[in-house]
């Protein structure tokens, strides 16, 4: 729990201060943390770590406190690929990792998903969009492969205590607008490196409107705008998604995580949801966004709902909102790989994934994908795809040559069906469906 | 690596190089060698044909944004980079080269240095200067990291401190 403040402090001090066994932290201070937490995919995992704690003949400091998410190169398309998964079942036996999940989705979906967060932990993950878990009021963060190695080793990772960004948001968003459409718009106006690797902290009415899977999709992009961590304090609705993935009520403790009233911010930016317009983000920047209108008529060969950030059960409710009662355009692909298997599932109880099967979108495993040009589903030269993923970065998603924009799943499904970009709220409610 | 002043030819780059040019995702099942042969060719395809061993790297703001993956240095390092020079590193990235043993310097005016300078660069001091005298002040490294990426980064290290711990235990 939380210690009592002597001075006050925000959500993301408080957090490094527990995990640093001190009453009180102040931005700036490098201090030592313990990790709740470590999380690990197929890519950045064991393939990495195995051969260094090899060479270190070091053994886990814990490993229940370990979880591995094979996400990378599921399913298997070659040897390679096939060998990093075989390499990682095989390690975690070895290393009595009970906490493994192999091909159930991508990491930042599956860590929640399987009641591995609560409010107030301090976790590290292998993967750049570890701060998506901040978005249930814990401190996480992405490491490379070899700091990985030494908390694997020591339990313990050292950090500079954050500045506070504070990003407040106030109005409703309106139909057809969505997270990804409010991070893409934070993008352009703070830049890629905007959140200086400080933590930023989400706030106001509208962020506390909105659904868990939402939250995650601003936190997962902090990254994008270059912060350590992206933070959303606790609150029922995420009491309510923990006890729904099984969290026992008693150790769910969100109270305790607030940031003192009186604690500073170093920045403060405002935001007002209500005269927010659906954003697309142009080649080869998620800081490259402007309202879709501005690329309407650009046209696209595939159209790419997918990833960590834009393929939860959610976002296929989005793309099914557009895709009801139509079809995707002639010479366009719509590629759908949901965020986790249960994801998947959610869809096909509740008719999701039959809107969008129907509307001709091919279904693709769980996992990575294309989004990060590992997996099936990559660019040729030339192509233009638009995509609810986190990044467009220059070859990214397959040949050096190709574009991606990315956009909400609304966005994306809303061009799948014109064959180029366009304003999603034309195919919404209102709009007449075809 | 040595922390002695050394002289490398500069490479210049802009700003938001990323972690997906540095090493692109169609290669990262690649052994490294190969992965390092596409090192930022989306950007500049000479780069990793010509680039040679003890040459430097200059960048812009928020060089190595993106991923977390260590093999956007691992390409730097198998290239032979010897350092980087940014106005500001993307932090993942930061901690990934001390990490890995390379050398990375925050050099608030690096977008001033010519491309294709002789570059000598005094770690300790943390400055740079050109072959024509110009000098670049560099924020110093705290003693600790630069020690880190001297004896190679953050393995070694640990291999040091797991050795004297059983030092100290065998003695108890
Ligand atoms: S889906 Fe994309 S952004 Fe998310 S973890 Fe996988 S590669 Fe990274």
């Amino acid at each position: 729990m939380a210690q009592p403040a002597i001075q006050p402090m925000t959500l993301a001090e408080k957090l490094v201060a527990r995990a640093a066994g001190r009453d009180f932290v102040r931005p700036g201070e490098v201090v030592t943390c313990k990790v709740d937490l470590a999380m690990m995919h197929d890519s950045g995992g064991p393939r990495r770590v195995a051969p260094m704690l090899e060479r270190l003949q070091a053994k886990i400091w814990n490993p229940d406190r370990v979880v591995v998410i094979s996400d990378h190169y599921v399913p298997a398309v070659d040897a390679e690929s096939a060998g990093i998964l075989d390499l990682t079942r095989k390690w975690v036996k070895a290393a009595g990792i009970s906490r493994f999940h192999d091909m159930q989705g991508i990491c930042h979906v599956v860590l929640p998903e399987r009641g591995h967060l609560r409010p107030g932990m301090f976790v590290v993950g292998g993967d750049s969009h570890s701060p998506t878990g901040g978005a249930f009021g814990a401190y996480m963060f992405g490491v490379g492969a070899t700091e990985m190695c030494g908390v694997l080793v020591t339990g313990e990772i050292w950090l500079r205590v954050p500045e506070t960004i504070l990003l407040h948001w106030s109005g409703r968003l309106g139909p057809g607008l969505a997270a990804k459409d409010m991070i893409l718009a934070m993008c352009a106006r703070l830049g890629m490196d905007g959140g200086r690797y400080q933590a930023i902290q989400y706030a106001g009415d509208t962020i506390a409107a909105l659904p868990m899977q939402e939250r995650m999709t601003l936190s997962n992009m902090a990254a994008e705008l270059g912060a350590q961590a992206g933070l959303i304090a606790p609150d029922a609705v995420t009491a309510a998604y923990l006890r729904s993935v099984g969290v026992p009520d008693d150790t769910i403790g969100g109270e305790g995580w607030q940031a003192d009233p009186a604690a500073d911010v170093a920045e403060r930016h405002d935001f007002d949801a209500a005269a927010l317009a659906p954003m697309v983000a142009a080649p080869h920047s998620p800081a490259n966004s402007a309202p879709a209108t501005e690329h309407r008529g650009t046209r696209i060969d595939q159209a790419y709902i997918g990833a960590c950030t834009g393929a939860k059960i959610n976002d296929l409710r989005m793309a099914a909102a557009v895709l009801k009662g139509r079809k995707v355009a002639g010479g366009t692909r719509l590629l759908i790989a949901p965020a986790s298997t249960r994801t998947t599932a959610e869809a096909a109880a509740d008719g999701t994934l039959a809107i969008l099967t129907e509307a001709g979108a091919i279904l693709m495993p769980s996992g990575c994908g294309a989004c990060a040009g590992y997996g099936a589903g990559v660019l040729a030269e030339g192509e233009t795809c638009i995509a609810s993923t986190a990044r467009n970065f220059r070859g990214r998603m397959g040949a050096a040559t190709s574009k991606v924009y990315l956009g909400s799943p609304y966005t994306v499904a809303a061009a799948a069906v014109a064959g180029e970009i366009r304003d999603p709220r034309d195919m919404l409610a209102g709009g007449g469906a075809a | 690596m040595s922390m002695t002043p050394f002289t490398g030819r500069v490479w210049k780059f802009g700003d938001n190089i990323d972690t997906d040019v540095l090493a692109p995702g169609l290669y990262m099942k690649s052994p490294m060698a190969e992965l390092a042969r596409h090192c930022l060719e989306a950007v500049e395809p000479r780069f990793a044909r010509e680039v040679r061993p003890g040459d430097i790297v200059v960048g812009g703001r928020n060089f190595g944004m993106g991923s977390s993956r260590e093999q956007a240095v691992m390409a730097l390092r198998e290239l032979g980079v010897a350092a980087v020079l940014a106005p500001t590193f993307a932090g993942i990235f930061y901690r990934n080269a001390l990490n890995l043993g390379l050398l990375v310097l925050v050099c608030p005016a690096a977008q001033e240095i010519p491309a294709g300078a002789q570059l000598t660069l005094d770690p300790a001091m943390a400055s740079a200067r050109t072959e024509t005298g110009k000098t670049f002040a560099c924020e110093p490294l705290p003693a600790h990291l630069l020690q880190m990426v001297a004896e190679g980064g953050l393995l070694p290290h640990l291999e040091n401190k797991l050795r004297s711990q059983q030092v100290r235990e065998a003695r108890r």
